[in-house]
């Protein structure tokens, strides 16, 4: 399967489209978020790589977490996540979306990102600077042309597994598109 | 018959091209104001490329038939308004129709938000409704003083009484007018001082929030589709059109790089502020600019 994958043509086609047009949705609970403005803005200019924001889920292909995610906004997040449309992306952003961060030992926030949702790329640092943002946009393309990034495969196929960690925090998660 | 409905396709299909080359430079040039680099020329290609490949999803009938609505009813526009020395019809009337036909698309867009239910999307076409009923009073004013003038409320036949020369422009005849036309078309164009139905920062994008994947590349077109038409129809109307086709894409380039710079500057009126601005000053000189041509 994956073989057959990687000789597509027109599949290669369509991962070197979807590398330099990423609409970016930015899910800002943490302190992390400001350091996206500057990323977006005249200093960084994301735009040159053909990253913009996106508006809604629908519309957007990178769904950033940008810092801590308590248990009440987990349940947002997954809403969010599943309103986007495949092929879809996620970036963790920050040590609290890989272990914790400073919050590593609070009581209602989450510890691994991961667990909840498919993570393709995690951007590490407390927090990361804009260089490091972009570099972790780069870092994720490379991972779309060669089709690595397959967070959303694997959300499909592993369902129940994801599904009974969410239920473990949230008790029961409402599924409505 | 073939041949019709070959030029068609081919009309339809170089107009998106152009439209989306024109947003292309838009946004670079939106970028240099800004001291960004900003995005290649060809963004909005790879964009409605890339949303083609996504999946998406419909929320039933009635947001299926708005997009095509809007699509359909931008695309049937241009097939009314001359492109260089291309014109389909010629008939009498066709300014009138153009007019008409220019709503049906905002009028699919809402048949859209209806379907998808969103309370952001109701709000964002509310607003587009409304400012639209503040835009066209003015420019039905210079429209009506533009058949008076030449006669004819044919678009063809109003490009034919500007050919010989610079000085029978209408820009030249009517300059008022024009001005008041080019504010108009700022709000025509969903541009930034009268942006309020797509504001991306209050109401997500508006009209378009539910629309991913397929749907929103339908959307790009027909906003690419509807920038050839609103700068072709200001050229044909005000700028004398042109035999040339290289020619008359440069006119309409000038007037989108004047709509994106001004756009680019400005903040954003209120709704009901953008409404009372037109039925304003616009108003005024519009008629002011009738009373001067009529006697």
């Amino acid at each position: 399967m994956n073989n057959k994958y990687e000789s597509n043509k027109w599949q290669e086609v369509i991962n070197w489209v979807q590398t330099r047009s990423l609409f970016m949705l930015h899910y800002c609970t943490g302190c992390g978020a400001i350091e996206l403005p500057p990323t977006m803005t005249s200093r960084y200019d994301m735009s040159r790589f053909g990253i913009g924001p996106a508006a809604t889920p629908r519309q957007a292909d990178i769904l950033l977490i940008t810092g801590y995610l308590s248990t009440k906004t987990l349940r947002r997040v997954i809403y969010t996540y599943e309103q986007m449309q495949n092929p879809k992306f996620v970036m963790g952003f920050g040590s609290c979306t890989i272990n914790g961060g400073m919050y590593w030992d609070s009581y209602n926030t989450i510890k691994q990102l991961d667990k909840y949702i498919p993570v393709d790329l995690y951007i590490a640092g407390c927090m990361p600077r804009p260089e490091a943002i972009l570099e972790g946009f780069l870092k994720l393309k490379e991972k779309i042309e060669t089709g690595s990034a397959d967070g959303y495969k694997r959300y499909n196929k592993e369902y129940e597994k994801y599904k009974k960690n969410q239920e473990k925090v949230l008790g029961e998660v409402k599924r409505r598109q | 018959m073939i041949l019709n409905i070959f030029g068609f396709l081919l009309m339809a299909f170089s107009a998106m091209a152009l439209g989306l080359l024109f947003i292309g430079i838009a946004r670079k040039v939106v970028a240099r104001v800004q001291k960004r680099i900003g995005p290649p020329f060809y963004q909005a290609y790879l964009d409605v490329f890339k949303l083609f490949t996504k999946n998406s999803i419909t929320h039933g009938f009635i947001f299926d038939f708005g997009a095509i609505m809007a699509f359909g009813g931008m695309i049937t526009t241009l097939f009314f308004v001359p492109v260089g020395p291309f014109v389909l019809y010629g008939m009498n009337g066709t300014l009138l129709l153009v007019i008409y036909l220019m709503a049906v698309a905002y009028l699919g867009m809402a048949m859209a938000t209806v379907g998808s239910g969103n309370p952001l999307a109701s709000v964002g076409i509310s607003r587009a409704l409304t400012q639209m009923l503040g835009y066209e009073l003015p420019f039905i004013v210079v429209l009506l003083t533009l058949i008076y003038s030449s006669n004819t409320s044919s678009i063809i036949g109003i490009v034919q009484t500007q050919q010989s020369g610079f000085m029978n422009w209408n820009l030249i005849n009517i300059p008022i007018g024009t001005a008041v036309a080019f504010v108009t078309l700022l709000g025509l164009m969903g541009k930034k001082p009268f942006d309020a139905p797509i504001a991306p920062s209050e109401i997500a994008s508006g009209p378009v929030v539910e629309h991913g994947g397929k749907y929103l590349a339908f959307i790009m077109l027909q906003h690419a589709v509807s920038v050839v038409v609103k700068t072709a129809l200001f050229v044909d109307l005000f700028l004398g059109g042109g035999n040339n086709i290289f020619i008359f894409i440069v006119k309409m380039l000038i007037v989108w790089l004047l709509v994106t710079l001004i756009g680019s500057i400005f903040p954003r009126f209120k709704v009901e502020e953008g409404v009372l601005f037109y039925w304003r000053w616009p108003l005024i000189a519009a008629l002011l600019q009738a009373v001067i041509i009529i006697f």
